[in-house]
């Protein structure tokens, strides 16, 4: 009897430290690790101070105080080692501002905006995609770029017009160091086994190659896609900034609240076009080898429509293919979807430190730091002057995205989640309810519309 | 002999410890202050975050505007309105008729074959345990392969005839197949709840019934279903809100919901709400949704299946 008593409080004091420990160590379902839902509460930050080798030589006899900004990225590998070299960097050239890095994963990237920003404790630059600006800027969370550091002339002339998208209310809000676009990566291997000499210029040379690069089995399964079709994927994309226009369409009016999809036939021509891929001339189709980027890594998709963001994940899980890139087929004219990743400064930065953050934007525009960026992380050069340089233009890879720069467009998503299930729906009503397309088609323009309606409706009450 | 030094200090004790407490109060005070620090965990991890999910169910709040304005109830009456949202609701009671019989089954099926195997009873177990502790994502993707248009399966049924299915791309047939891989996940769980229950029964009724002449069904019937009615309703409530929140297996084998919405489960809903729309007004009143269904679930069944069988 004595022996268990002088045990028992230690050992009870004991389990319940263990279970708070383990408790705090995160979700009781250990099955769902992989499932992206972990809620903000549960998952602390990673943070990666990068404060540099900061000791301002009293040599250099500035008497200015000093500055510490802090910027924000989400965890991107390549992104996060280039911005700690270049931080490095801007901290030599100015002494009297310490530059700290905080990332975090991506999906919970707006969770620990949306807490950390109102309590004050935001970031004086921060790194955002750029559907997130009218949410942010809705939000209040932003303030405009400083139009003496970014004249808006400026930038309209120095950048391409895709940036375009960053402008809310006759402001820029952010600034993009690099940019990324859609083109067609095509298997150089298949080509000649088809003898295809050349990628595809057109909509209906697209057409005709996927047909003949198209391999199924006896049993009428695909063994080679000849057009990867995912509308979930790049393809949604395409047909808003790439299919309408090039048919003549154009995506949404002028004050981006309404959806022109439907004010001339180029709406319904291009979406016809999208799915009779699938539907009519039965090249590709959804879910083989689960997704487009896979098929084609794997030779089993001859042509994709994927972005320049893929090159990085190509060299690295199929070093071994044949790969090469060409401008997307144009119609009527030529138009690519592009997309970007900016640089903005929350609302609630000033004085000493709004100067210190300008500064660092600015240099983080530079050419320098554009060049480095296409070397280290694979995207393209938001500046005309930078992309338009010939080791660029000339690079086998590089060069036909930078050539579709000149056309290429940004949609203003509201909601890209909505828009984009939304879409995808309207492609799975037609492929596998057999729904008709003009059918499927004015539902899709229906339901969009009423998702602007709505988005407008809430911000007009604000 | 107890010096008169110790005899003073005893008396001061006594009276600094104006209260003296019993051997009995002490351990009851030692019992619920051990108790309560877990229960002050609960209170502050569960309790605490769901009153807070039903104030943001009320208001209107998109994740990064630092207002949250009151707006009575209509979050939910926009959700009821949203196709969406109904079309979830269905999928998820969908996934419980065909999960909840589904497990039991296969689960009892597994528990009475393992109980009559003399041999390697150990290795089976383990063996039909193992999908049970292994990963959520790593089996769906596993499944996602094997049952893409160009994958395994297909090719097994074109080898035999039958024409190749769109499994997890056709509208009809996905939920199933997911539901099915829940299913072949958690019968290893469900096989060792239903042993454990099946080894409570005491072999003397079967051998009693055995010499009245029952045959096999009828000893099943009326003799293992009735005494293991315990075991089936705690299997059948942890079942169930295991199929009302269906989300880690739906995220990894489909996308966005599935092909056309179908196997868009509450929890998927709310997630997609939350942090892809950001709009936690409505993915709260849509959490609160789920927890008056998981309520009322579990208590329906408790009245339902709580029968004591006792012979």
């Amino acid at each position: 009897m004595t022996t268990k008593t002088t045990y028992t409080k230690p050992l009870s004091a004991l389990a319940i430290l263990t279970l708070l420990l383990t408790a705090c160590g995160g979700n009781s379902g250990n099955k769902a690790e992989g499932a992206a839902a972990s809620p903000a509460a549960a998952s602390p930050s990673v943070s990666v101070a990068a404060s540099g080798s900061a000791s301002p030589s009293a040599a250099s006899g500035n008497s200015q105080e000093k500055v510490t900004i802090e910027y924000w990225q989400y965890e991107y590998p390549a992104k996060v080692t280039l911005i700690d070299e270049l931080i490095k960097e801007f901290q030599a050239q100015n002494p009297t501002i310490t530059v700290k890095q905080t990332n975090f994963p991506y999906d919970q990237y707006n969770e620990k905006v949306a807490t950390l920003v109102p309590a004050g404790k935001g970031p004086d630059v921060i790194n955002l995609y750029y559907g997130w600006l009218p949410k942010y800027v809705s939000s209040g969370f932003l303030q405009p770029l400083p139009e003496a550091a970014f004249p808006a002339a400026q930038i309209e002339s120095d950048y391409y017009p895709l940036v375009n998208a960053a402008k809310i209310d006759g402001s820029y809000w952010a600034i993009p160091t690099a940019v990324r676009t859609l083109a067609l990566f095509y298997n150089k291997d298949l080509f000649a086994k088809a003898n295809i000499a050349q990628p595809p210029a057109t909509w209906e040379e697209l057409v005709e190659d996927a047909k003949k690069l198209t391999e199924k089995d006896g049993k009428g399964q695909f063994v080679v896609e000849g057009f990867a079709w995912e509308p979930g994927a790049q393809l949604h994309h395409w047909y808003r900034d790439g299919l309408l226009p090039q048919a003549g369409g154009q995506d949404l009016s002028d004050d981006r609240r309404r959806i022109l999809w439907a004010d001339t036939p180029a709406g319904l021509e291009a979406f016809q076009y999208l799915i009779d891929f699938a539907v009519k001339h039965k090249v590709g189709t959804t879910g083989v080898f689960t997704d487009d980027a896979t098929a084609f890594k794997t030779g089993h998709a001859a042509i994709n429509i994927d972005g320049s963001f893929r090159l990085g994940s190509l060299k690295k899980d199929a070093p071994d293919l044949q790969y090469g890139i060409a401008p997307l087929p144009a119609y009527k004219n030529k138009s690519a979807p592009s997309s970007f990743w900016a640089n903005a400064i929350p609302k609630n930065v000033s004085g000493a430190k709004l100067e210190a953050a300008t500064k660092f934007l600015q240099f983080l525009t530079s050419k320098e730091v554009q060049e480095k960026w296409v070397e280290q992380v694979g995207e393209l050069p938001a500046q005309r002057a930078v992309a338009t340089q010939d080791k660029y233009l000339n690079d086998e890879k590089l060069g036909p995205f930078i050539s579709q720069l000149d056309n290429s467009k940004a949609h203003f998503f509201i909601d890209e989640t909505g828009e984009r299930t939304l879409f995808v729906d309207a492609t799975n009503e037609v492929l596998l309810n057999h729904v008709p397309v003009e059918q499927a088609f004015k539902d899709l323009v229906a339901k969009t519309q009423k998702l602007y309606d709505d988005y407008w409706a809430k911000a007009d009450k604000k | 002999m107890i010096s008169s030094a110790i005899q003073r200090s005893a008396k001061v004790g006594r009276r600094l410890l104006a209260v003296r407490f019993t051997y009995r109060t002490q351990r009851i005070v030692f019992i619920y202050s051990m108790l309560g620090v877990p229960l002050l965990y609960f209170l502050v991890t569960r309790l605490v975050p769901i009153v807070y999910s039903f104030n943001i169910s009320v208001r209107e709040w998109d994740v990064l505007s630092p207002e949250k304005p009151y707006v009575g109830f209509s979050n939910f009456a926009a959700l009821f309105v949203d196709e969406t949202f109904r079309r979830s609701l269905a999928n998820t009671f969908l996934f419980v008729a065909v999960g909840i019989p589904g497990q039991l089954a296969a689960g009892l099926a597994v528990a009475l074959l393992l109980q009559s195997a003399t041999r390697l009873r150990g290795f089976f177990r383990t063996v039909y345990f193992i999908p049970y502790v292994t990963s959520i994502v790593a089996i769906s993707w596993v499944f996602r392969w094997m049952l893409m248009p160009n994958g395994w399966v297909n090719a097994q049924l074109l080898n035999l005839g039958i024409p190749a299915q769109l499994f997890l791309q056709s509208p009809r047939q996905a939920p199933f197949v997911v539901a099915l891989a829940m299913i072949w996940q958690s019968v290893g769980f469900q096989m060792l709840v239903f042993v454990t229950g099946l080894e409570g029964i005491p072999r003397t009724y079967y051998e009693a019934a055995q010499i009245d002449g029952a045959n096999a069904w009828r000893r099943f019937r009326h003799i293992t279903i009735p005494l293991l009615n315990p075991v089936i309703l705690f299997s059948a409530v942890i079942a169930g809100i295991s199929y009302l929140q269906a989300f880690g297996h739906i995220v990894s084998m489909t996308q966005d919901g599935g092909p056309l919405n179908s196997t868009r489960t509450l929890v998927y809903h709310i997630y997609k709400l939350a942090f892809k729309s950001f709009d936690m007004g409505s993915a709260s009143a849509a959490t609160v949704i789920l927890f008056v269904i998981l309520l009322a679930f579990t208590l329906l069944q408790l009245k339902v299946l709580d029968r004591k069988v006792d012979y």
